[in-house]
């Protein structure tokens, strides 16, 4: 549900950009997701659609690209990429770890004309 | 022509700035602030009720809190003796920066010592926005199942305290403790956690020692 309020941050966020660079239209928007990050891409989709209309980002093709889970071994130092749940070291066991990467939630960049 | 415009702005950084500005206002008035969050029904109210009468002697309280509809826990809250605010938020599924920065307005936060916001009863959604509130608490409970923690990493990730409600329950249905704990273990190692019950009082004391302890660092911290 919170998809809704999610993708009018990023409606805000890419028509402001677009008024700075003096922008007539977006044609796509990027956005870079972490898998630990909870967004549902469809639902995001979705309200996209609904939002965007009427607006100079009508239309625009969103483009979701998802990092994987990077996680740093504070104890050994092992580096590694998660599929399970469990975050803890495969080299030693340890569970002090450290996500280095697989939370991002961000616009990286828009494409207009 | 079409043109690439590089961004790299946090989606929510909206959000996250008027979350820093709450921080900031609760700071300046010397005000502790936690984030109670839980599944519906866990006992995120029953836990305040029980936090304000056994403080109210010596911290002043207020607490905010977020449902979809209806002021039926805010009333619970005052009723214990706290000021409280209540946040309808109209079908939406958490609290946000903006929600509580609204209702940090209608308190006057001179006058409290510890404020508890009570987020909507969701293990979902409320992880993912931050409030600007120091410290954030998840309420678990034993009925719920011993394997929330499995189903719900994003927010037994992000907090900073773990409640596990209701241990009057567990000669009654299936909840492996040990189970339940490695699930928190391997999301957020060493989390800090409380079993208690609110019904018969068990397990309160180590949970409320915690609050004051919390009360008291944040103090030497702001002044």
């Amino acid at each position: 549900m919170h998809e809704l309020s999610i993708t009018e941050s990023i409606l805000e966020i890419a028509l402001r950009h677009a008024a700075e660079a003096e922008a007539e239209k977006i044609t796509d928007i990027h956005l870079v997701i972490g898998k630990l990050s909870s967004i549902v891409d469809d639902s995001v989709q979705f309200y996209w659609d609904i939002i965007s209309d009427g607006t100079a980002a009508q239309g625009a093709v969103l483009h979701f690209r998802r990092v994987r889970i990077e996680i740093v071994c504070q104890a050994c130092g092992e580096s590694y990429h998660p599929e399970e749940l469990d975050l803890s070291c495969p080299a030693c066991g340890s569970r002090d770890v450290r996500v280095v990467a697989g939370e991002e939630f961000r616009l990286e960049a828009i494409e207009v004309e | 022509m079409k043109e690439r415009i590089p961004i790299v702005e946090k989606i929510l950084s909206a959000n996250d700035h008027i979350a820093a500005q709450n921080k900031s206002a609760l700071d300046l008035a010397g005000v502790l602030s936690l984030n109670f969050m839980a599944s519906p029904g866990a006992g995120k109210t029953s836990l305040i009720e029980h936090t304000i009468k056994k403080l109210k002697d010596r911290l002043k309280l207020a607490v905010i809190d977020g449902d979809v509809a209806t002021s039926i826990d805010a009333d619970r809250a005052a009723a214990a003796g706290a000021q409280s605010v209540q946040i309808n938020t109209g079908g939406e599924c958490h609290l946000d920066a903006i929600m509580l920065q609204g209702a940090l307005s209608e308190l006057h936060l001179e006058d409290i010592d510890l404020l508890i916001v009570e987020n909507v009863g969701n293990l979902i959604c409320p992880a993912s926005f931050q409030l600007g509130t120091h410290k954030s608490v998840l309420i678990a409970s034993v009925p719920e199942g011993d394997d929330k923690p499995y189903k719900y990493p994003g927010m037994y990730r992000g907090v900073e305290a773990l409640v596990i409600n209701k241990i009057d329950l567990l000669p009654y249905v299936e909840f492996d403790m040990e189970y339940f704990r490695q699930g928190v273990e391997i999301l957020n190692p060493g989390l800090v956690t409380f079993p208690l019950s609110c019904r018969t009082d068990e397990g309160l004391d180590a949970y409320l020692a915690w609050v004051e302890t919390e009360m008291e660092a944040h103090r030497r911290v702001v002044q």
